[in-house]
């Protein structure tokens, strides 16, 4: 059981050692501790993945937190098919993004303290994913959105970094907020919070009704709903993304980690783990499918445009995370988690591989440049780094026999079997797959090929990065192409969609009605539209460089909509901040612009009055507090004649 | 042979006595020595019970009493004079710095 | 003619760890004498007190209750327990007094001997079986304490906050006396077993009498575990006691006054629950409101503690109301939690105080997690357990003690507990901000000695060791408990 225990733990006491000794001792030793840490977690995790590759299923409590009569509340570990495939994907890529950071983030003031938030991050992570209840996991889930406050706000003497931190944080806590009413709604239908205990009970509710508001709902669907909602704010869906593309203001392998390995796919994992509930409620699973389907083309389009690098691989992701969820919804979970995984191998490597750019630039030109319009010809000075941006962007875009083209068109085909509505969905898919295609090859164009377009004097400083940068890339790489081969699909394949099979016993693994037909035209059309994007990008930014300019100022209007993110952001601000700060203003008239203070100092302003008026009676007179004693004990007495 | 109640209303009447002068007096001594009334009054309850329970607990408890506010005593009038040594004053209506 | 000599070696037996801490202070007070350097005095005391736990280590092993010295002093697991939590609170004091007390100039080995009187005397209060060893104790806590509170003879508030906590402690321990004295002319015992006994077996639970009797004694107990209406010297007291002594006193003498409120409210007057019950709820909720409402509108930090510290008796108060054998478990646990995360507390409140810097406002907190992070991350891990946020300690505590409320009858009383505690939520998160996001108006030194990186290490660890595996502490508690 110990080892079991260990895997989360190593990273806790990773944490616990930097936090407390880093600042005087440890210094920029921190990976000596950190580094291993995580690696013994990967080892460990291996180790149970093997076991549960043999048949075995862990669930353990560990120990019961909270008895109270029949309330009892138990700390345990559930490490079953999901779960296996969720620990290989934090540890192994959290691993390498350790690894990366010694060198990245070498000679930092906070390196101690990068390592150290590091290891907790990963820590809630796994707490969150090996939980064997919701209270645990719901533990973990606020522990990862604590923590990438941190991170992101990592160099907070950076106003933006401070801001798009907080940022998260609150934007999180909309979502964080459905969430636990959603436990808490479970806990109060099954009197359990146990998954084995709930998932057990969940078919004896279904059809059950409860009134809102004069609404009758339907339980498990409000359930379902609010866990969703949890989802969104975490997996950054429609109308909750806004926060994850200003989380690049955190160093880069922290926009890794959220993207690939962690933050991100909570939501996902959590709707996965949720399946018994969600696949009893059919409005639930439309709004999944039907958010995952939008946000997937909403944020594409919005990636097409983007000058910063890391800006549009961070569309990208949230247009990745709504294809898991667009499989999810209709059904295919075991597509959504595989997704998941090989997403995690290509997306790491994105953002790693962009981190390895912007560190070059900065060594070359001491500032940090994340604008691909003054980049350029990067390929000569770093081989290494271009081409395993090659194999991500290959693998991303789904060209055949890579990790993304078989779990991506897994989900199209498996959305397309889901009848009028899935084929609509479908249809958004596809487009949204020309579009990745579109701006993932945008990306390497601008960045890596034609002339440098800063000044030349710079341009000869620039080098590959070091090897503690380029191994976990090459590392990376590999995951890239090959993480994939466990879910080649049947029609290939004899025995194949090994991944499928394996998740089916916590996942089920949905029988298609499709035909060979259909699913080689799914194939065929996935195959197209991304050698299509391709194609256009190859047009537009290597044969033609003007025609991007004349293509902008033909359609002004949509370009800035695009630019500007569809004026989400602006909303926001219109409707929601502003207004909320405005009432608050005129209710509390000391106000502070910070939110959260904001609360703290306001919400509690009536009772402050009447506190300050409750104050006057301590006078600081010593006969009148004997008389306040002495008029007490009257009171008391006559109280206790009277009452009895 | 006086009764038990008349000692019990004599003890009950120099207590209140005691804390009306405690309440209402503003020199620091002066409280100090209505507290002594109080302790005493509850003595000479002691002592009546004692007499008419014939128990002997009651009469030991006065001694102790007594030997306690003793100490009192010269506690009390110890943090008296130190506060006297800061502030010449030992009205209880100056003394309220701290409040709120 | 032979005398009956009734000390036995057990009756000395039962009271070595009184004994051991009494001597001690005597010792101290001698090597004051001729040991210039206080820091020597300070590990004196602690040794002493490490001897006194490992006296009542030995005596654990005695499960049944014990009578010594001719009933007047009992050895349970009841007062055994609240005698660690005595102990805990002594030596966490002088760690964190030792620097400080330098800086304040009063460093006297008088201090150190005086907090060791205090805490026998709670200990004698914690075993107690007789309402004679009960004052007598109470009284050595308290003139101790007063003594204490008055140490900075130099300092106008020190004197002022002595003077009212001399005075109104005097008041009450009157009322305690009448109270002792009317119960004694009922029952015709000073003993708490017979007092019961002579209750059921006189009929006397309704009788006007008996109905003073018990007032005057819960008065006397509220004023030391500072209950409204009878807190008021609390705030002020606090505010100007030495901040360590602050720190001892918002534990030992509320703890101990809850350790006789339990031994006798529970023992002697068990037959009158009805009526104490009665007297203690609206004490309860007045308690908690006035606690948590006039703490929202403190500058002090101190006095903000102050007023927190009697919102806590009231939660502590709960355990006791709920009657039961359970309740009485979670209120003691209650204090268990309480002890480390309010010492852990005041220790950040003294880390602040430097040379000609009082540190006591809390816009000096402003900025603190910025120039010292750790000092701020453990603020932060006392204030959540305070305010009793999961996973820290202080949930666990408050948690307990609601379930027990609910469990015997009392919703409504644990809904009013649970609103009032989330109003104190506001003033402590709202150190919390200041610390983490408003920018500093000052630099703040931090005063910081081995002794005090101790006392924080041992308190944050098991605030949070607590928060995450509570059951242990229960089980401990339960199993003093259960002989009582």
């Amino acid at each position: 059981m110990l080892k079991y225990i260990l895997i989360p733990l190593l990273p806790l006491l990773s944490f616990i050692i930097n936090i407390l000794f880093g600042r005087n001792y440890i210094k920029n030793r921190a990976h000596w501790i950190a580094v291993p840490a995580i690696l013994g977690s990967f080892v460990l995790a291996v180790s149970a993945c093997i076991e549960v590759l043999n048949g075995k299923v862990i669930d353990i409590n560990v120990y019961s937190w909270i008895v109270s009569g029949s309330f009892n509340v138990s700390v345990g570990i559930l490490i079953d098919q999901l779960t296996a495939v969720m620990l290989m994907v934090v540890t192994s890529i959290g691993s390498l993004i350790f690894i990366y950071s010694v060198g990245y983030m070498h000679g930092d003031k906070g390196y101690y303290r990068f390592f150290a938030y590091l290891s907790l991050f990963i820590f809630s992570m796994l707490t969150l994913v090996m939980a064997n209840n919701f209270l645990i996991m719901y533990l973990g889930w606020e522990a990862v959105g604590l923590c990438s406050y941190f991170l992101i706000g990592f160099w907070f003497h950076k106003k933006s970094a401070g801001d798009a931190g907080k940022k998260a944080f609150i934007v999180n806590r909309f979502g964080d907020f459905g969430f636990g009413l959603g436990v808490i709604l479970i806990f109060l239908t099954f009197g359990s919070l146990n998954y084995m205990e709930v998932f057990g009970a969940a078919g004896g509710i279904v059809g059950q009704t409860i009134t809102l508001l004069g609404y009758k709902v339907d339980l498990i669907t409000l359930i379902c709903l609010l866990l969703f909602c949890g989802a969104m704010g975490k997996s950054a869906q429609f109308p909750f993304h806004v926060w994850l593309p200003d989380a690049m203001e955190g160093p880069t392998p922290v926009s890794a980690l959220i993207h690939a390995a962690t933050m991100v796919t909570a939501g996902v994992f959590m709707v996965a783990r949720c399946n018994t509930l969600f696949s009893y409620s059919q409005t639930a699973m439309n709004t999944v499918a039907i958010v995952g389907g939008f946000t997937a083309i909403f944020a594409a389009t919005i990636a097409l445009v983007q000058n910063d690098i890391k800006r549009v691989i961070a569309y990208s992701t949230v247009s990745q995370l709504g294809y898991m969820f667009l499989a999810l919804g209709v059904g295919a979970y075991s597509a959504g988690v595989f997704h998941l995984y090989t997403h995690a191998f290509f997306k790491a490597l994105l953002f790693l591989g962009s981190g390895s750019v912007i560190h070059a630039l900065h060594h070359a030109k001491q500032d940090d440049e994340q604008n691909m319009q003054v980049m350029g010809g990067l390929k000569k000075h770093m081989p290494i780094t271009y081409w395993v941006f090659i194999l991500a962007t290959l693998s991303i875009t789904g060209i055949p026999f890579l990790s993304g083209f078989f779990s991506k068109d897994e989900i199209l085909w498996q959305t397309f079997q889901a009848g009028d509505l899935g084929k609509f969905l479908w249809f958004l898919g596809a487009l949204a797959a020309l579009l990745t295609a579109f701006y993932s090859w945008r990306l390497i164009y601008l960045t890596f090929h034609g002339e440098y377009r800063g000044d030349t004097e710079c341009e000869s400083r620039i080098h590959e990065s070091p090897l503690v940068i380029t191994i976990p890339l090459m590392l990376l790489a590999v995951g890239a192409v090959a993480a994939g081969w466990v879910g080649i699909p049947p029609v290939f394949l004899e025995h194949g969609d090994k991944i499928g099979y394996f998740l089916a016993p916590v996942l089920g693994h949905p029988e298609g009605h499709g035909t060979h037909a259909q699913e080689y035209f799914v194939i065929a059309s996935s195959i197209f539209v991304a050698i299509a994007g391709w194609v256009i990008a190859y047009i537009m930014y290597i044969k033609n460089p003007g025609l991007p300019e004349k293509l902008f100022s033909a359609f002004r209007p949509v370009h800035k909509v695009l630019f500007n993110k569809y004026y989400i952001d602006e909303f926001y601000d219109k409707t929601i901040v502003q207004p909320v700060l405005k009432a608050s203003d005129k209710i509390i008239l000391a106000f502070d612009v910070n939110v959260i203070e904001g609360v703290v100092n306001g919400v509690p302003s009536l009772i402050g009055v009447f506190s300050k008026g409750l104050r006057k009676i301590q006078t600081g007179l010593l006969s009148n507090y004997a008389a306040v004693m002495a008029i007490g004990v009257l009171c008391v007495v006559g109280y206790m004649f009277f009452m009895r | 042979m006086v009764p038990l109640n008349w000692y019990i209303i004599l003890s009950a009447v120099m207590f209140s006595i005691g804390m009306f002068g405690f309440l209402s007096r503003r020199n620091l001594v002066i409280m100090f020595i209505c507290l002594e009334l109080m302790l005493n009054a509850v003595n000479v309850s002691l002592v009546a019970f004692s007499h008419y329970l014939q128990s002997i607990n009651g009469q030991i408890l006065v001694f102790f009493v007594i030997t306690v506010a003793a100490a009192e005593a010269a506690i009390g009038l110890a943090i008296i004079i130190a506060y006297y040594k800061n502030n010449p004053t030992i009205k209880v209506d100056e003394i309220n710095i701290l409040k709120g | 003619m032979d005398l009956p000599i009734t000390i036995t070696l057990m009756d000395i037996r039962a009271i070595v760890p009184e004994l051991t801490l009494i001597c001690v202070g005597l010792i101290i007070m001698l090597l004051d004498l001729v040991v210039k350097k206080k820091d020597l005095v300070a590990l004196a005391g602690i040794a002493g007190t490490v001897l006194a736990l490992f006296g009542t280590y030995k005596l654990y092993g005695v499960t049944d209750t014990q009578f010594v010295f001719s009933n007047m002093f009992v050895l349970d697991g009841y007062a055994n327990f609240f005698k660690v939590i005595f102990y805990i609170n002594l030596i966490l004091t002088i760690c964190i007094s030792i620097k400080y007390m330098e800086i304040e100039k009063s460093s006297f080995g008088e201090y150190y001997a005086l907090l060791l009187f205090a805490t026998s005397g709670m200990m004698i209060m914690a075993s107690a079986a007789d309402l004679i060893v009960l004052y007598l104790g109470l009284e050595l806590m308290a003139l101790s304490t007063y003594i204490l509170t008055g140490l900075m003879r130099k300092q106008p508030r020190s004197n002022e906050a002595a003077i009212k906590y001399f005075f109104l402690g005097a008041f009450s321990s009157a009322f305690l006396l009448y109270g002792i004295s009317l119960t004694y002319g009922m029952t015709g015992t000073t003993n708490i077993k017979e007092i019961a006994f002579a209750i059921s077996t006189l009929g006397i639970a309704d009788n006007p009498i008996m109905y003073l009797g018990l007032i005057f004694m819960i008065v006397a107990f509220s004023f030391k575990v500072a209950l409204a209406p009878f807190h008021m010297w609390a705030p002020d007291v606090y505010e100007g006691a030495p901040t360590s002594i602050t720190a001892f006193m918002s534990v030992g003498p509320k703890a101990a006054g809850f350790a006789v409120m339990g031994r006798i409210l529970m023992g002697a007057f068990g037959d009158m629950q009805a009526q104490w019950v009665t007297v203690l709820i609206p004490l309860a909720v007045l308690t908690m409101a006035t606690g948590s409402i006039i703490a929202l509108s403190q500058t002090n930090i101190k006095r903000m503690l102050a007023y927190s510290s009697i919102a806590h008796a009231g939660y502590i108060l709960l355990g006791i109301i709920a009657g039961t054998p359970e309740g009485l478990t979670a209120s003691v646990n209650y204090l268990m939690i309480y002890t480390f995360m309010n010492i852990g507390a005041f220790a950040i409140v003294i880390m602040l105080r430097s040379k000609g810097f009082q540190g006591e406002n809390l816009d000096d907190y402003k900025g603190l997690a910025k120039s010292h992070p750790v000092a701020a991350a453990l603020m932060l891990i006392f204030m959540f357990s305070l305010a009793g946020i999961p996973p820290t300690a202080g949930f666990i505590g408050k948690f307990y003690v609601f379930m027990e409320l609910i469990g015997s009858g009392y919703t409504p009383l644990a809904i009013i507990a649970i609103i009032f505690s989330a109003i104190s939520a506001f003033f402590y998160l709202r150190i919390v901000v200041y610390m983490y996001m408003k920018d500093a108006e000052q630099e703040i030194v931090l005063t910081q000695s081995p002794t005090m990186n101790i006392a924080l290490a041992v308190t944050s660890v098991m605030v949070l060791v607590l928060g995450i595996f509570p059951s242990f502490l229960l089980y401990f508690v339960r199993y003093s408990i259960m002989g009582y």
